[in-house]
């Protein structure tokens, strides 16, 4: 019956599908990995076809009289233009297909409803414009960013497969147990949707809504925000990894051990050099959204760096440091000391106050900023290793 | 002018302008009913549940009255999510509590104002599932207040609550989740 | 200019002798077809410029990638062509028609509130310059969607937000006016012997609308009023950290959204009922289950608002009844649709334009109508909502149901506001390149939307490219189309063949018992209505 609808469908389009092109020419549903996504492209197959089959009909009749009862045929018109009987019966027969509908309908809906008994529980925070993903209990804990290169988008270089639909951090899951998602926002309302997880939940300033699946099939599935949130609702895409649990619990261990590693990344000392390569990278994913990669900002909702006095002038490295930790009030800068660690946003300021001709030569260390995160207040490390200038022509 | 002109028979002007009164009544009152919206909103959130809204006001709690049920374990969850304007560190004591309905869980919520400003917090608490809203009370919150913290000040702010003796059976994980805001503005 | 004096003296004569001369018999008029001629023109200048964003809109679309516009001037677009489209383009048009065509349908002479009927009409320009400029502003329009739910359209708003509220609200007021003087029109002032149920359906559907906007109009203005109060004095409606309640917002939106769009709606039920009679040369089936219909359809539509929220998380028992209250409006729409195949069922049909628009009404809207029952099933909305599904679903039922349905009656009642006949070669060729151009656009929506298309993204994954561009071509087509009728009204208003009093064969009604080009006065004394 599926093929059939698929058939149709395909037909109604005037469409020939070849093998090779197939994907772009996905016309339906997925049925997805989970029994509540196969029960829901179930009662989808059977609506359409119901609504099908009523559609032949009427439209038979009416494309009958169409053609046969055209005056230009000799038709002559009857003047019949009344019968309760008639209407009794086209007022309770949709009515009891209705019902019959209802009954799947509703038992899905409960089952869907069902979030009890779940074995791990996943807090899901959508921000503008990325999502986090949050281990409950276990302190674990990341950003899942867009990572399609900014030159496919702006089509210079050839598109990925997975064009818009990869990450840079997939949320990873166990296949065969029930996850439950706690779904929330930290800005404006987001929608957390993977189509082959049936799953579809809005992420809600303040409130916290709650969804679950159990996948049956390991594998990566993809999908994206579905409320417009902004400039950039289009880029913020989610993937899940489903693995076996063995596969699981060794990621788990890896990510708690990668936490580990990136503090102690914070007592290292760093160079210029390595912390502008870092600055750069995470630059592209904190901050280029809005700022732009050239630092150019697009003014007024998003002002320049480049050049801007914060950025530059020697006097304003603390101010620089506290927008970029705390955000700025009513504005759409984020506050980035909890989303950032310490390297990270002590090599995003560096290369903020160095990038695109700003070459201040000023230097913010992770272990400043953990000085800062002390005090609230930036004090310069005298310690800190100054660069030679030959080697900031060399940037 | 038109309407003289026209020389309307005097009833039908009249119940001409009754209609026209009658409707603008019906649009006044409508865009009242639209700020009503507001009340019955919440009200029809607290009777059930809706959003997780909880009650406002602290739970009376009872020690002779409340019978702790021993033949359940319920666990209670607790997430803290910042708003993105909201620059403090915000984050509970321990991930979850294990209690019988009727006994009171006790915990703590941490929170840091990491800048050079005073800010005046608000938590907002939600609960999930919606269905035990309101079987999960609070004795004792910070959420019932807003919270300043001083320049660079912690505060370490309890939080008790009772989970309700009623709670479905079928329910045996709760989820209590703040999100806080930085209210300094409307302060 | 003409002086004050001059200017009353003149209004004076037009009641004798005419309309007035130049411009000022526009500014000052209160006659009910000079109103509704503006109302007309009006509604299909904003139809282009909404139209003009859709073309940017698709010719983004037309392949993945960011090619023409920028995300932040995309969402802009998508927007503003919502909002144009619905306040700008559909309501004024069915106003503009509700005030050409009911006194004369009732026999009266004029609309109840002439002066009233200038003002509601002369607001909307302003209205419509005043949400066009905020494009032009610091930091851009609107660009939150026209649901523009909060906070993204409180706290995370450009600043010509402010601009775009006080819009809301002149066009709020306009149709609220609108309304109440069809309202008190067709109450108070039908010939002798025309009872309510002897009115034409298009009267009944209007009467019905007018009684939804008035309902409706002023909680949109609540909502606008309390997202100003929300951004400018401090209060929290929306604002969840402030004790408020984002989900509020849609609650309320929805309140009067999900009733605005039957005011979208129910006006062409009206015209379509009273042409596939004229055509089928057969009464119209079930007039009076018509009405019901019709009136039970607007009673479901307040109880049905949170179809629109399946997402957002309401309890199950709420979310079960308004999966069960929004399935059950499939019944009377239904009836309706039973009753037009019944009328057209033993007639003795002619397809002229008016005709084609009305059939390709009754089959698109039915789509429209399934995919809608589709939408309803609470579960499966879980994958449908926010899709391209959803886009192609309004599409399928607003630009059959509302645009066709208004070119129905366009071309139907043309003859009668012109004195000639339209040239039915060209119209032909509008409604079959609208057609065709229609279902190029709106049908391989179903298909992206299913394959899981978000809404609302300027760029998309690769597996959605190839109906992508179909749809553009598509919509192309259709947005060039609709220039050539603007080609054929001129013309039909420069001349052609003469008009008679009642040029269609089968058509009923008052309307046609005057002369064609209807009279500047009509029926100043009243008809008798057997």
């Amino acid at each position: 019956m599926m093929q059939q609808a698929k058939s149709l469908f395909l037909l109604l389009a005037g469409l020939v599908v070849t093998g090779s092109s197939r994907a772009a020419w996905e016309v339906n549903m997925t049925e997805g990995v989970t029994a509540v996504s196969r029960n829901i492209y179930g009662l989808h197959m059977t609506i359409l076809m119901i609504c099908v089959v009523i559609g032949l009909i009427v439209f038979g009749v009416m494309f009958y009289s169409i053609f046969k009862h055209r005056k230009s045929k000799g038709a002559v018109a009857h003047q019949f233009h009344e019968s309760t009987l008639v209407e009794i019966v086209w007022t309770s027969i949709p009515f009891l297909i209705l019902v019959l509908m209802a009954i799947p309908a509703t038992k899905t809906l409960v089952e869907i409803y069902n979030t009890d008994e779940a074995d791990i529980d996943i807090k899901i925070t959508g921000y503008q414009w990325k999502w986090q993903y949050e281990y409950v209990g276990e302190d674990v804990s990341f950003f899942s960013n867009l990572s399609t290169p900014r030159e496919q988008i702006r089509n210079v270089r050839d598109k990925n497969p997975n064009y818009l639909l990869e990450v840079d951090e997939p949320l990873v899951i166990p296949v065969d147990k029930k996850v439950r998602f706690l779904v929330t926002a930290a800005d404006v309302i987001h929608s957390w949707w993977v189509p082959a997880l049936a799953v579809k939940r809005d992420a809600i300033p303040g409130f916290i809504n709650e969804a679950w699946t159990n996948i049956e099939v390991p594998g990566t599935y993809r999908g994206q925000c579905a409320e417009l949130c902004g400039k950039d609702h289009g880029y913020m895409p989610i993937v899940v990894e489903a693995k076996s649990q063995e596969d699981y619990d060794a990621w788990l261990q890896a990510k708690k051990t990668a936490a580990g590693k990136e503090r102690e990344l914070t007592d290292k000392t760093w160079t210029m050099a390595e912390l502008m390569d870092r600055g750069e990278q995470a630059y592209t994913k904190a901050c280029a959204v809005c700022h732009q990669p050239n630092g150019a900002g697009m003014p007024p909702i998003f002002p320049a760096l480049k050049g801007s006095p914060m950025a530059t002038e020697a006097d304003q490295i603390g101010a620089h440091v506290d927008i970029v930790m705390n955000g700025k009030k009513g504005s759409a800068m984020q506050a980035f000391a909890g989303q950032l660690s310490e390297v990270d946003l002590a090599a995003v300021i560096t290369y903020e106050r160095n990038a695109w001709g700003n070459d201040t030569g000023e230097m913010v260390t992770p272990k400043e900023i953990v000085e800062y995160k002390k005090t609230g207040e930036y004090v310069e490390d005298p310690a800190k290793q100054t660069m030679p200038d030959n080697q900031q022509a060399s940037l | 002018m038109s309407e003289q002109d026209r020389e309307q028979p005097e009833a039908i002007e009249h119940s001409t302008r009754r209609t026209v009164i009658r409707s603008i009544l019906v649009a006044c009152g409508m865009f009242g009913f639209g700020f009503a919206m507001v009340p019955l909103y919440n009200v029809f959130c607290q009777v059930t549940g809706l959003n997780g809204k909880t009650d406002p006001d602290p739970y009376m709690y009872k020690a002779a009255e409340a019978k702790v049920d021993t033949s359940r374990d319920i666990k209670v969850q607790f997430v803290a999510t910042k708003n993105a304007g909201m620059s403090w560190d915000f984050y509970p004591s321990t991930p979850q509590v294990t209690v019988h309905p009727g006994e009171p869980g006790l915990l703590n919520f941490v929170a840091k104002n990491p800048t050079g400003k005073t800010i005046v917090g608000q938590a907002i608490p939600s609960v999930t599932p919606f269905e035990a809203t309101n079987f999960l009370h609070k004795v004792e919150c910070f959420c019932f207040t807003t919270q300043t913290l001083q320049p660079w000040e912690e505060k370490v702010m309890p939080l008790r609550i009772i989970v309700d003796q009623d709670l479905p059976k079928h329910i045996k994980k709760l989820t209590l989740s703040y999100t806080l805001f930085d209210v300094t503005h409307l302060n | 200019m003409t002086s004050v004096t001059d200017t009353a003296s003149s209004l004076d004569q037009e009641h004798h002798h005419g309309p007035a001369k130049g411009l000022m018999r526009w500014v000052l008029t209160t006659n009910h077809k000079d109103i509704g001629s503006m109302y007309l023109w009006f509604s299909f200048i904003m139809f282009l410029t909404g139209g003009a964003m859709a073309m940017i809109i698709r010719a983004e679309l037309f392949q993945p990638g960011l090619q023409i516009v920028e995300p932040a001037f995309f969402n802009q677009m998508t927007t503003m062509h919502g909002l144009i489209m619905v306040f700008g383009a559909v309501m004024p048009a069915f106003v503009g028609l509700a005030n050409w065509m009911i006194p004369m349908m009732i026999g009266a002479p004029d609309m109840a509130m002439p002066r009233m009927n200038n003002w509601s009409f002369w607001i909307l320009p302003f209205a419509a310059v005043m949400l066009v400029s905020t494009l032009f502003m610091e930091g851009g329009g609107p660009n939150f969607g026209w649901t523009f739910y909060a906070p993204l359209s409180t706290d995370y708003a450009p600043p010509s937000t402010t601009f775009f509220i006080f819009a809301i609200h002149m066009l709020g007021i306009s149709s609220i006016m609108g309304a109440i003087n069809i309202i008190a029109t067709i109450l108070n002032l039908r010939a002798p012997g025309m009872t309510m149920m002897k009115m034409p359906m298009f009267v009944w559907t209007w009467l019905i609308t007018a009684y939804l906007l008035i309902a409706v109009m002023p909680v949109l203005a609540g909502a606008v009023t309390m997202m100003l109060m929300d951004i400018h004095f401090g209060t929290s409606f929306f604002n969840a950290g402030g004790g408020g309640d984002p989900v509020l917002f849609q609650h309320i939106f929805w309140f009067f959204g999900h009733p605005e769009v039957y005011i979208m709606i129910l006006p062409s039920f009206g015209i379509v009922s009273a042409i596939i009679p004229a055509f089928a040369r057969k009464p119209l089936f079930g007039y009076t289950s018509m009405v019901y219909a019709t009136a039970s359809i607007a009673f479901l539509s307040f109880i049905v608002w949170a179809h629109h929220m399946f997402t957002v998380g309401i309890p199950l028992i709420g979310e079960l009844f308004f999966m069960y209250a929004t399935m059950l409006i499939a019944v009377p729409t239904g009836v309706k649709i039973f009753n037009w195949v019944t009328t057209m069922f033993r007639g003795s049909m002619t397809f002229e334009t008016p005709m084609l628009f009305s059939t390709a009404f009754v089959v698109l809207f039915t789509i429209g109508g399934f995919s809608g029952l589709m939408l309803s099933i609470a579960p499966a909305d879980f994958q449908y909502h926010d899709t391209y599904f959803v886009v192609a679903h309004f599409h399928y039922v607003l630009v059959p149901g509302a645009i066709f349905a208004i070119y129905a009656a366009c071309y139907y009642w043309l003859p009668k506001w012109t004195g000639y006949m339209y040239d039915e070669t060209l119209a032909k060729v509008h409604f079959w390149m609208s057609f065709i151009g229609m279902n190029l656009t709106f049908f391989p929506m179903h298909f992206v939307g299913l394959a899981g298309m978000p809404r609302r993204i300027p760029d998309y994954a690769l597996q959605f490219a190839n109906f992508n561009e179909m749809a553009s071509i598509g919509g192309f087509m259709f947005g060039t189309t609709q220039l050539l009728f603007l080609f054929i009204v001129i013309k039909c208003i420069r001349g052609g063949a003469k008009a008679e009093a009642k040029p269609w064969e089968g058509s009923e009604g008052l309307e046609w018992s005057v002369p064609s080009p209807a009279p500047y006065h009509t029926f100043t004394t009243p008809p008798d209505v057997k």
